[in-house]
């Protein structure tokens, strides 16, 4: 009995001591908070204030008759068609990539692991080249597509190609972990019950990775809709038809029109604002449950 | 399933944007050009469309692509559909028929003026008042004097520059090694070296950096016009170069597309004289004489020397200053020792 009691003590002294370690003199507090405070106000919240003053400037009439003059909105509609296209390749192959990776074995599955990564490593200008080296006029497969006349790069195609690689790994990564914890025993039960593989992943996959899926495709969108380097390099900059928004953006500040290209990126903020929000939500969502 | 429909939908939609070129009536045709066209062609496209139309009853769709001239070129070696070429120099253009074989060699015989339709020089724009009382490029070498302009070696426009510099000196100082040390000197006074032509009109105009910036004249007119009225003056220098931006119907792909005579037609229009004055009004000088002389106010006479009578062409002056090892590579390397 007594040397229960007398190892109770002891650790509650040992908190005690611990604790007042890190109670740090209030300057110093004071002065880590603070520091973080104006990082943030400086690095965050003001670029955020000059992107949406800058586009409201000069009142709501003027933020909408940029969006909408023909060049924007084209840019528009092309960054959400290449998304539309670009979003549910890469929740097939995320999910059918996390899938392999997380439920069966095999050879060669950590060069697997390591290539999915590799979007993230290269620079989006050397993307956009490896492509141009691919599908140009000079490149490997410029002549047949020529005789073909197939247009790859300088034409949409080139620009859903580049962005679907550079998002590539958002999907598979946010999944990957998430199925790896998950095990494979549901899966395994429901095929010993005699389910098919198609129910199995329905029925049993699926539901068990919605949040994180969901989670992946918002990152993908977020980043498939930003995308500049790899785009500017294969898009030939034909306005109104291969200009995404970011570019197009770049094009109005180039031309002085400071309050068009602030109203374009203020959708862009926008976007990511949403992001943020749904993502939060997600967070809260997966904590609760 | 709506998932179903969707994915089936996609790469129909898909298709029928990249396609949908071919199945429209109306004619279509890309100027691919350089930066500071912008503003004209928009102008000349309107009025061409509309002639094109009375003429052919067929509406006509011309689509822009603009960029830095060099990468320009670049991409319609690689595959830029573009019908017609309109670049910042011959060089970036002989480029498609060196590294393409996109265009014939006589290209720039095609058409009058060495194919340019419009010119344009190298002026000095200074900040108002003139503070520092800039006349001519011999203020440009003092050494209170901190001067913009962007890299001659990533910039098409930043070339014109340096060989407007160096011919101002070679006819005064009447050496080229005089000339060397002149342009060195001027390199010398250079805070900031942009790689292209907006980034050092930013500096020069946003961030406030330098006194005097070596401008295209249009882009010089432009920087006043647009980027506040009153607070840049331009000083024309007593000597400066001819700076001719050509223009070409790129022929392989015309052909391929059988858009020869609308691209053809597209470029003679530009010698009209309603696209002579267009051009004007867009601060390029006019290559039709009568014309640009109605406009000697807006562009003051300056001594103006060609490309080919002091440098023997843009081969040679390419190779001589701004290949690796050129003049250029040099001057940087010795001014980087002069500051160690």
């Amino acid at each position: 009995m007594t040397t229960v009691t007398e190892t109770t003590t002891l650790t509650l002294d040992r908190a005690d001591v611990w604790r007042r370690a890190t109670e740090e003199p209030q300057w110093v507090r004071r002065l880590l908070i603070g520091t973080t405070l104006v990082f943030l106000a400086l690095f965050l919240i003001l670029p955020l204030i000059v992107v949406l003053y800058g586009a409201f400037e000069q009142g709501l009439k003027v933020w909408y008759a940029a969006i909408t003059e023909p060049d924007a909105a084209a840019s528009i509609r092309l960054t959400l068609l290449v998304v539309a296209i670009v979003v549910p390749i890469n929740i097939v192959f995320g999910v059918a990539v996390a899938w392999a990776i997380a439920k069966f074995e095999f050879r060669g599955k950590t060069i697997l692991i390591s290539l999915i990564d590799m979007p993230f490593a290269i620079s989006p200008v050397v993307v956009g080249l490896i492509f141009v080296i691919l599908f140009g006029s000079q490149g490997w497969l410029g002549d047949w597509l020529n005789a073909h006349d197939l247009r790859i790069i300088y034409a949409v195609p080139g620009i859903v190609i580049v962005i679907a690689f550079g998002t590539l790994p958002f999907i598979a990564r946010e999944l990957i972990p998430l199925m790896q914890q998950q095990g494979k025993q549901e899966e395994e039960a429901s095929l010993t019950l005699g389910a098919s593989g198609w129910k199995t992943f329905w029925y049993v996959t699926l539901p068990n990775i919605k949040w994180g899926l969901l989670y992946g495709v918002i990152l993908c969108n977020a980043r498939a809709m930003g995308e500049f380097g790899a785009v500017a390099v294969v898009s030939g900059r034909i306005r109104g038809e291969t200009n995404t928004m970011p570019l197009h953006i770049e094009v109005l500040y180039n031309e002085y029109m400071f309050t068009a290209a602030f109203a374009v990126s203020s959708l862009l903020t926008g976007l990511a604002l949403v992001t943020i929000a749904i993502k939060s939500f997600i967070e809260w969502h997966e904590k609760r449950a | 399933m709506k998932l179903k429909q969707l994915l089936i939908a996609l790469p129909l939609a898909l298709s029928a944007v990249s396609f949908s070129g071919a199945s429209l009536a109306s004619d279509s045709l890309l100027n691919v050009s350089y930066d500071p066209t912008r503003e004209l062609y928009r102008e000349y496209n309107e009025w061409f469309a509309e002639k094109w139309k009375s003429e052919t009853g067929n509406s006509l769709n011309v689509r822009q692509s603009h960029g830095g001239s060099g990468s320009q070129a670049r991409a319609i070696i690689d595959g830029l559909d573009a019908d017609v070429a309109t670049l910042a120099l011959a060089y970036d253009v002989d480029a498609l028929r060196k590294r393409g074989n996109l265009i014939p060699e006589n290209w720039q015989e095609r058409l009058p003026g060495n194919s340019s339709p419009y010119t344009s020089t190298i002026v000095l724009l200074v900040r108002a008042g003139n503070p520092k009382n800039i006349q001519d490029w011999d203020d440009l070498v003092r050494d209170d004097v901190q001067v913009i302009t962007p890299n001659p070696k990533t910039s098409g426009g930043a070339r014109w520059n340096y060989l407007a510099a160096w011919g101002y000196a070679e006819q005064k100082y009447g050496s080229k090694e005089s000339a060397y040390d002149f342009v060195k000197k001027i390199f010398g006074n250079v805070p900031v070296l942009d790689p292209a032509a907006r980034g050092a009109t930013n500096t020069f105009v946003q961030r406030r950096i330098g006194d005097v910036f070596i401008a295209w004249e249009n882009e010089a007119f432009l920087s006043v016009e647009q980027l506040g009225r009153g607070q840049y003056e331009i000083v024309v220098p007593s000597v400066s170069i001819l700076a001719e931006p050509p223009v070409t119907v790129v022929d392989a792909n015309v052909d391929r597309k059988g858009t020869r005579a609308l691209a053809e037609a597209y470029l003679e229009g530009l010698y009209s004289d309603d696209a002579q004055h267009l051009a004007a009004k867009h601060f390029y000088r006019p290559s039709n004489a009568e014309i640009a002389a109605q406009y000697e106010d807006k562009f003051p006479k300056v001594n103006l020397f060609g490309i080919d009578d002091v440098f023997g062409g843009w081969d040679n002056a390419q190779e001589t200053h701004f290949n690796d090892g050129g003049h250029f590579d040099t001057i940087l390397e010795e001014l980087a020792q002069q500051r160690r």
